[in-house]
């Protein structure tokens, strides 16, 4: 590692300079605002009751923890979120591998596909509820629905776009299909693959949290709604605190895994 | 000499939903064991078509095309088309990989020609790291490593600059001398083909047919590079030149 020039060692601290410029300006900006949001609900300047504050948060997260209920509903919330997850990702890509591999089927069901994935899914809830029960099922449901058809789509799209030459060269030794797919059209794709995963986890945890606030009686989201409902606001801003910490440690997994 | 490969009114019309498009209209030609045979024509003639053809990658429409006691073609397209998610090893052998399971006597004979013509430190590297004569050198050991007889080399070149297809021109040509291949050459290039061939097939325009056939014979046959100096080189080249733009 010493072998480096003078300029490339400077070029190097450089960098590293920067990304330390940058999580410590991250840094700041959170602080500040936690900062002003604690100064102004200590001295009065916003109602707690109405908008809570960082302190009240930090309490009522550990209160949740002591008495067994956050980990209970964290643990519901998690697990759905897993199911369709995974659910939504084998389905989406095996989906658009048949779409790929089979251009009738592609062209008969793309219209279908297209509007599936424009419709309003809450706009489903209701019926979801009726045909399903008001249960998990319907939860992880509702989350399937809202990311499989992108999913496809992007997939799709990814397998149809490879590039030409690959396909010829390859084609060139006497590939079947199945071949070509294993060989070129999949390994092109990975990166494209793996963004739509990024989109599909958000997409899901979006899924999970509006079934939960429609039907369930566990998870993070039915706790948001029962706090609006008793009007416990310090409750509902902490899920939400919540989930932004679900959302960046998901993000943050899928990021590890892909490298 | 042997004669491996014939081709007889071989003809071809793509079909698209706008039109239909008359590429090929009566190609003939056969090729001798240990020949390296070129073909010029007018852009968009039908040179790819012939060698796309013959290797299966399209149909044809008629026409016949035998290959004899089981002769093996390989097709080096003209772009390297290198996986870049693959080492240049593994890229070498994908072509093996399609007919089955790997044998380690196939995959001692890639890394042995990867060796010889210069890839020796960049087996387990990927293709970004090469550069573009070394790309070509590795599309070309991929076509080999399935041992074909016949090569058919699409544009091998045209991607580089002028130094190196001359320098790449000389490596592709003595890797086919040395490993006694047979080899189809389609390129624009009449200096190229000259120089590297021991026939020149002259294409018309679209509708394809062979305009005529040239036997290239140096005063003294040497590599390419040392051909172009032979008397006899600006000679065929005048005439293939007239051949072509009349
Ligand atoms: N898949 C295809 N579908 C329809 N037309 C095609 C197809 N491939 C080639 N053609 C047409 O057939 C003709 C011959 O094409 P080909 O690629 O064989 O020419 P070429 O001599 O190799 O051209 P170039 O010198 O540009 O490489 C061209 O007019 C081309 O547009
Ligand atoms: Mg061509």
């Amino acid at each position: 590692m010493n072998d480096y020039s003078y300029e490339h060692i400077n070029y190097l601290k450089k960098i590293k300079w920067n990304n330390f410029f940058v999580l410590i300006t991250r840094l700041f900006i959170i602080i500040l605002f936690l900062s002003l949001w604690e100064l102004f609900a200590r001295t009065g300047f916003i109602n707690t009751f109405l908008y809570s504050s960082p302190s009240i948060i930090i309490k009522t997260l550990y209160r949740l923890s002591i008495t067994g209920e956050l980990l209970k509903h964290l643990n519901i919330t998690l697990f759905e979120l897993t199911i369709s997850f995974f659910l939504s990702t084998i389905l989406g890509i095996t989906i658009a591998t048949i779409f790929w591999s089979c251009n009738f089927i592609h062209k008969v069901f793309d219209p279908y596909i297209t509007v599936l994935n424009s419709l309003p899914k809450v706009a489903l809830g209701p019926l979801i509820i009726i045909w399903f029960g008001a249960s998990t099922n319907s939860i992880i449901f509702m989350s399937l629905l809202i990311s499989v058809f992108i999913t496809i789509i992007n997939v799709y799209h990814g397998f149809n776009s490879t590039n030409e030459n690959y396909i010829t060269m390859i084609k060139s030794f006497g590939a079947t299909k199945w071949q070509v797919f294993r060989y070129v059209v999949f390994p092109s794709n990975i990166n494209n693959i793996i963004s739509t995963l990024k989109i599909n986890i958000s997409m899901n945890l979006i899924g999970i949290i509006m079934g939960e606030l429609l039907v369930s009686k566990k998870g993070i989201g039915y706790l948001i709604m029962y706090g609006s409902q008793v009007f416990n606001i310090d409750l509902v801003i902490t899920c939400i605190f919540i989930l932004g910490i679900i959302s960046y440690i998901m993000y943050y997994l899928i990021n590890k895994i892909s490298r | 000499m042997k004669k491996i490969l014939d081709v007889s009114k071989l003809k071809k019309i793509y079909h698209t939903n706008k039109e239909e498009i008359f590429a090929l209209k009566d190609i003939n030609f056969d090729v001798f064991q240990g020949e390296f045979i070129s073909i010029v024509g007018p852009s968009g003639c039908g040179k790819s078509t012939i060698l796309s053809i013959l290797c299966n990658l399209i149909d044809k429409s008629s026409g016949n095309i035998s290959l004899y006691n089981g002769n093996k073609i390989a097709y080096m397209l003209q772009n390297d088309s290198l996986l870049p998610f693959m080492n240049v090893l593994d890229n070498c052998l994908i072509g093996l990989k399609i007919k089955g399971p790997i044998k380690n006597s196939d995959k001692e004979y890639v890394i042995n020609l990867l060796k010889k013509y210069g890839l020796a430190d960049f087996i387990y590297k990927y293709p970004d790291s090469l550069s573009g004569g070394m790309r070509q050198r590795c599309a070309l050991i991929r076509t080999l490593a399935i041992k074909p007889d016949i090569l058919l080399l699409d544009e091998a070149m045209s991607a580089l600059d002028y130094q190196s297809r001359l320098k790449i021109g000389e490596d592709i040509y003595k890797i086919i001398k040395n490993e006694k291949k047979t080899a189809i050459m389609v390129t624009h290039d009449i200096g190229e083909a000259i120089s590297m061939s021991d026939r020149v097939i002259v294409l018309s325009k679209r509708p394809a047919i062979v305009k005529n056939i040239y036997d290239i014979k140096f005063e003294n046959l040497s590599t390419p590079i040392n051909n172009r100096k032979d008397i006899c080189f600006s000679k065929y080249f005048d005439t293939i030149w007239r051949d072509l733009n009349e």
